[in-house]
C-alpha cells in the first residue's frame, strides 16, 4: 500500500489531484461520468464580483500538443455562484472546494474573496492575478511584485481561509513575484496560468481567436511549467501547487519532485473528461514502479 | 448525459468529393434526440472533433462529415479501427413542437442531423417536407435517403445545376407547421428572417470540450448566455438574438 494523501495549507487531501479552474466548471458535467469525490479537491470556475459573458467567439484554437483559450472569465458573478452554483455543486461534491477568484480592482478581489470565504464548502481561496484574457485586470495585477503583494495583503486581511495566489508565467521573473506574495502573507502559490500565444488562420489571414491572443495550455507547456515550479519552490517556504500540461501520473510525480505539494490538472480534462480519474487510479501503480511509498517523501526531491 | 466509449469503424466512404459517410458500431444509448453530436478523439490531435449524429440504427452510428481541416482529413483516411468517442452531447431538436407538417431546411453538411430528425418525425406519422441546399450538383447527397423516408424533398443549388436555382429560402413552401434547420450561419439568418412560423436552429462553434465545462463556445441569447455544446447546439427561434 502506498500513501497518496498530502496536505495543502493545513487541509488534508486524499490525493494531490486538483482539476484546475476553468476546466471543470462546478463539477456537475464530470459528475455524470465519475464520482468526483475521488479528487483531492477541485478549483471551480473563476469568479468575479459582477457577472461576465467573457470574450466573443471563437475563443478556442488548437495547437501542437495543446490549445489556446480566450474565454475571458465568463461566470455568473459571485452572488449567483453562491446562491445557485455552489448549492448544486454540494449535491455532487462533498469535500472542501477551492474557490478561484479574479478581479479588476483591489476592492473587487477583497469583496469576492470575503463573500466566498464565508461559504462553508470553500476550503481555500485561489486568487487569480494571472488571467491573460481580460483587459484592465487579471494579469495586470500579477506582473509586478508591488501589485501582487498589494492584492495578497488586502485579501489576507479580509479573509480567514488559506489564500493561494495563482501566478502568471508571462513575466520576466516569476520567482520575485512569488516571494513578494509570500512576504505579503500568502499561504500558498499556484502556477502556472496559461502562456500568452496566438494562431493565424491561413484562409482568412486573421487571428484564429477573436480576442487575437489567448492562453496556451496542454502538454506543450509542461516543461515550462515544471521549470517555473522548480524555481519558485526553491525560493519560497509556503506550499506550491504545480500546474501546466499535466496529463499523466508520471507528470504528477515530476511536478512533485520539482517541489509541488499538490497539482492542478487543466486542459487534459477537456480532451479526456476521465483524465483525473485515470491519473488517480494510475498514481499508486506508478509510485510503486518508482519505489515511492509516500508521496510526501518526494515533494521537492529534485531541488 | 455524456458517455465515453469506443466505437468500431464499420465503413467510411465518400459521398461527394469532400463529404464522407462513416458508420460505426458501439454503445449509442446516450444519444437521446436528433440534433445531438459526438466528440471524437483522433491520434496526434489535441482537441476532439465534434460531428453531428446523422443516424442511429440499432447499435450503428452514422456520421457524415466534410473534410475541412486536419481532423476531418485524418478521419477520411480511416478504413477500420476503434475511435474514442464522447456521445450524448448537446441539446437536440425538440420534436414535440413540430405540428403535423414540419419543414426541415438543411444546407451542405447541415443536412446530416436533419436525416435522423426526419426519420423520427416520419415514425411518429408527420408529413415531413425537406429543403436540401447545396452549391452545385456534384455536392448533393442524401436526396434519395430523405425520399426513401417518405419526405417531400426539394433540392436547391446556388448555380442552378440541379433542382431549384438559388438558396434554400428560394424554395420555401406556403404552408408548414414548424421549421427545423441546420447549416452555415448566413443560411440560418436568411431562414430566420424568411420563415412564417417558429422553429429550431442548430448552431456550430469552435469548441474546447464539447460537454459544457470550458465555456469555449458560449453565445448570448434572449434567455441568457448559452453554451452551444451543452445548452445548444439547437436553439429555439425565440431565443436567438438576430
Amino acid at each position: 500500500m502506498v500513501n497518496t494523501s498530502v496536505s495543502l495549507c493545513g487541509i488534508a487531501l486524499d490525493n494531490p489531484i486538483i482539476p484546475a479552474s476553468g476546466t471543470f466548471g462546478y463539477g456537475y458535467e464530470f459528475a455524470e461520468l465519475y464520482d468526483i469525490n475521488i479528487l483531492g479537491t477541485f478549483s471551480f470556475k473563476g469568479t468575479t464580483r459582477e457577472p461576465r459573458l467573457g470574450n466573443p467567439t471563437p475563443r478556442i484554437a488548437e495547437t501542437a500538443s495543446g490549445m489556446l483559450n480566450a474565454v475571458g472569465l465568463q461566470n455568473p458573478g459571485v452572488d449567483k455562484v453562491i446562491s445557485e452554483e455552489l448549492v448544486k455543486m454540494k449535491k455532487v461534491f462533498h469535500k472542501k472546494v477551492m474557490a478561484n477568484v479574479s478581479g479588476f480592482s483591489l476592492e473587487d478581489y477583497v469583496y469576492t474573496c470575503k463573500r466566498l470565504d464565508a461559504c462553508g464548502e470553500v476550503g481555500w481561496l485561489e486568487v487569480n492575478i494571472s488571467c491573460p484574457n481580460v483587459h484592465g485586470g487579471g494579469m495586470s495585477f500579477g506582473t509586478s511584485c508591488e501589485s501582487a503583494a498589494k492584492v495578497t495583503a488586502a485579501v489576507k486581511k479580509a479573509v480567514k481561509k488559506p489564500v493561494i495566489i495563482k501566478l502568471s508565467p508571462n513575466v520576466t521573473d516569476i520567482v520575485s513575484i512569488a516571494k513578494a506574495c509570500e512576504d505579503a502573507g500568502a499561504d500558498g502559490i499556484s502556477l502556472i496560468n496559461t502562456l500568452l500565444g496566438m494562431r493565424i488562420d491561413l484562409k482568412s489571414r486573421r487571428p484564429l481567436l477573436k480576442n487575437t491572443t489567448g492562453g496556451l495550455s496542454g502538454p506543450a507547456v509542461f516543461p515550462v511549467a515544471l521549470r517555473m515550479v522548480y524555481q519558485v519552490a526553491g525560493a519560497v517556504k509556503i506550499p506550491v501547487v504545480g500546474m501546466g500540461g499535466i496529463a499523466t501520473a508520471e507528470d504528477v510525480l515530476e511536478m512533485m519532485l520539482a517541489g509541488a505539494a499538490a497539482v492542478e490538472v487543466g486542459a487534459q480534462n477537456l480532451v479526456d473528461p476521465m483524465a483525473c480519474k485515470k491519473i488517480i487510479e494510475d498514481l499508486p501503480k506508478v509510485m510503486e514502479k518508482y519505489g515511492i511509498k509516500n508521496l510526501n517523501d518526494i515533494i521537492g526531491g529534485a531541488l | 448525459m455524456t458517455k465515453q466509449g469506443f466505437f468500431e469503424i464499420v465503413s467510411n466512404a465518400p459521398l461527394t468529393e469532400n463529404v464522407f459517410k462513416m458508420e460505426l458500431c458501439g454503445d449509442v444509448s446516450a444519444i437521446t434526440s436528433p440534433g445531438q453530436f459526438v466528440n471524437i478523439k483522433l491520434d496526434g490531435l489535441y482537441l476532439r472533433r465534434p460531428i453531428s449524429v446523422c443516424d442511429i440504427d440499432g447499435g450503428r452510428l452514422t456520421l457524415i462529415y466534410k473534410v475541412v481541416g486536419k481532423g476531418t482529413e485524418a478521419m477520411s483516411r480511416m478504413k477500420n479501427g476503434r475511435l474514442d468517442i464522447l456521445s450524448g452531447l448537446g441539446n437536440g431538436y425538440d420534436m414535440s413542437l413540430s405540428g403535423d407538417s414540419p419543414l426541415l431546411i438543411g444546407g451542405g453538411v447541415g443536412v446530416p442531423p436533419l436525416y435522423y430528425l426526419a426519420k423520427k418525425l416520419r415514425e411518429s406519422g408527420k408529413n415531413v417536407s425537406a429543403i436540401l441546399g447545396f452549391n452545385t450538383r456534384s455536392e448533393i447527397f442524401y436526396e434519395q435517403e430523405f425520399l426513401a423516408l417518405g419526405c417531400s424533398v426539394t433540392v436547391t443549388t446556388v448555380d442552378g445545376s440541379y433542382g431549384v436555382k438559388g438558396f434554400v429560402t428560394s424554395a420555401l413552401p406556403k404552408n408548414y407547421s414548424y421549421v427545423y434547420t441546420c447549416g452555415p450561419e448566413p443560411m440560418l439568418k436568411a431562414v430566420f428572417k424568411g420563415i412564417s412560423t417558429s422553429g429550431q436552429f442548430s448552431f456550430e462553434e469552435r469548441m474546447g470540450c464539447g460537454f459544457g465545462a470550458c465555456m469555449g463556445c458560449t453565445c448570448e441569447t434572449v434567455t441568457g448566455y448559452k453554451r452551444i455544446c451543452r445548452d445548444g447546439p439547437v436553439l429555439k427561434k425565440e431565443e436567438i438574438k438576430w
